[in-house]
């Protein structure tokens, strides 16, 4: 499928994307999907590290079939704009596992932009995205959750929770239900802060200079999005790697 | 070691230390006593350099040094230990992680070498046992979860741990029961009872004093030192109370 034309912000999908790096965009860049399939009964786990010069629009289309288990954990930290994108269709008894993070500063924008359909009984998700900015950067989690109509038994639940480390930065959180079975569990949060200035004159109380402290509590608030994962330690030195440039 | 003079200091425009005076010699253990709102917890708060707690006059002397120039964590790394009487929760930061990071930041800072995770685990079960703490609570996000006198007793391990020169304690009695009370008593004299060390006991409960004997006791009230005396005050204070003492 070739689209007739560009996205821009006023398509929902795309709304706090930036309209300049839309407009710099190559339609090819936005027929690229990597298609994956996962026959019934297998374990896939992958990980994404969009670092320097991996920026762009990443799009992923997930089948994941009976039984079978998805796990994908993503670092967006490049220094322009990034996009991940991942549709993702369960089959019966399914799981979906997203571990997802963003983290920056500049004026770029970074997205993680899901859309998981629940197609059929007894498949579960969970989707956990934390993004940490500084400067004028932005993250975004749009997830986009619908349940088809016999697709009781769905456990779905959805955590997004933005981190600014300065004034001037930004996170949205768009979270969408579409439910059509009534025997469903779907959880959605999301919650935007700064770092805890109690924690931060603790830990300074304690010795630990302001730069370390800072470290200490990014690891363990992106750290929620790798629990999943057995060995985070490659994803959480993708993540805090990023920090090193913080204001 | 410590030698506050005429200080004065504000929250929010408040003022609330208004010319405290003080001077606590090595070797010795201070306490300051008081009726809720004369100022103590921003006097600990002070002299840890919290954000928000602005000094508007007077000096704090440390071992020789402008305290009062220091960054927080310059302060911890020349030796100072403030005690919180709300310790704060880390979630996702293990007290080891956190402990180990602090001791080997001050230890740099002082241009020390860093310790290894195999000694700075063999440091952290010493300290540990000596307040009687499960070794398992410290391998848990810090204060998490913890009970009242879980936390005071935590922050006895870190002061063991991190082994300063001189403690500020505020209220660090406060959420006990009486055997912890005795532990923590006897924590505080284990570690900080040296001759080179120094300590000011924030309390307002002769019991702690009790355990760790104090030589000097003082009356803060209104943000001054209103009496000073031996530990005779502090049983006085009790029969008494603060009202008699303080208009005295």
């Amino acid at each position: 499928m070739t689209l007739a034309a560009l996205p821009t912000t006023r398509e929902e999908d795309w709304r706090y994307a930036d309209p300049a790096e839309l407009a710099r965009l190559e339609p090819a860049a936005l027929d690229g999907w990597k298609e994956v399939a996962l026959p019934s009964g297998e374990v896939r786990c992958k990980e994404l590290m969009l670092g320097e010069g991996q920026g762009g629009v990443h799009r992923v289309r997930l089948t994941v079939g009976e039984g079978a288990r998805a796990e994908l954990f993503a670092v967006l930290s490049a220094d322009e704009y990034t996009r991940l994108e991942v549709e993702v269709t369960l089959a019966e008894g399914a799981h979906f596992e997203l571990g997802g993070v963003t983290i920056g500063g500049g004026d770029a924008v970074r997205e993680i932009v899901t859309r998981v359909t629940h197609a059929a009984p007894n498949a579960t998700s969970n989707q956990v995205v934390r993004s940490v900015h500084w400067d004028t950067a932005t993250g975004n989690f749009l997830g986009r959750l619908m349940v088809a109509r016999d697709a009781q038994k769905t456990d779905a639940a959805q955590s997004f929770k933005g981190l600014l480390l300065t004034r001037g930065a930004s996170a949205n959180a768009k979270p969408e239900l579409e439910i059509f079975a009534d025997d469903v569990k779907c959880a959605h949060g999301a919650a935007i802060g700064q770092i805890d200035q109690a924690a931060a004159f603790y830990m300074a109380a304690r010795g630990l200079p302001p730069e370390l402290a800072r470290k200490l509590l990014v690891q363990a608030f992106v750290a929620d999005a790798f629990v999943a994962h057995r060995e985070p330690e490659a994803l959480l030195d993708a993540a805090l790697g990023a920090l090193g440039d913080a204001a | 070691m410590l030698k506050i003079d005429n200080l004065h200091a504000t929250v929010a425009d408040r003022p609330i230390l208004t010319g405290l005076t003080l001077a606590v010699g090595a070797g010795e253990v201070h306490a300051i006593m008081g009726p809720n709102g004369a100022g103590k917890s921003t006097l600990a708060y002070t002299l840890g350099g919290r954000p928000g707690y602005e000094v508007t006059g007077g000096s704090v002397t440390f071992e020789g040094q402008d305290l009062l120039a220091l960054e927080p964590h310059e302060r911890a790394a020349a030796g100072l230990f403030l005690g919180f009487q709300y310790p704060v929760e880390i979630p996702g930061v293990s007290n080891v992680q956190f402990l180990r990071e602090a001791l080997n930041a001050q230890r740099k800072a002082r241009g020390e070498e860093p310790l290894s995770g195999g000694e700075f685990l063999k440091l952290a079960r010493e300290k540990a046992a000596l307040l009687r703490m499960d070794m398992d609570m410290l391998k848990r996000p810090v204060n998490v979860g913890f009970s009242g006198g879980e936390k005071k007793r935590a922050e006895m391990v870190q002061m063991g741990i991190l082994d300063p020169a001189f403690a500020v304690l505020d209220e660090t009695d406060s959420g006990l029961d009486i055997d912890a009370l005795r532990i923590v008593g006897e924590g505080i004299n284990a570690i900080m009872r040296q001759p080179g060390k120094g300590v000011l006991l924030i309390t307002h409960y002769q019991r702690l004093l009790d355990y760790v004997q104090p030589d000097r006791v003082h009356i803060l009230a209104k943000g001054r030192i209103v009496k000073s005396g031996g530990p005779e005050l502090a049983r006085e204070l009790e029969r008494e109370g603060y009202e008699s003492a303080v208009a005295a």
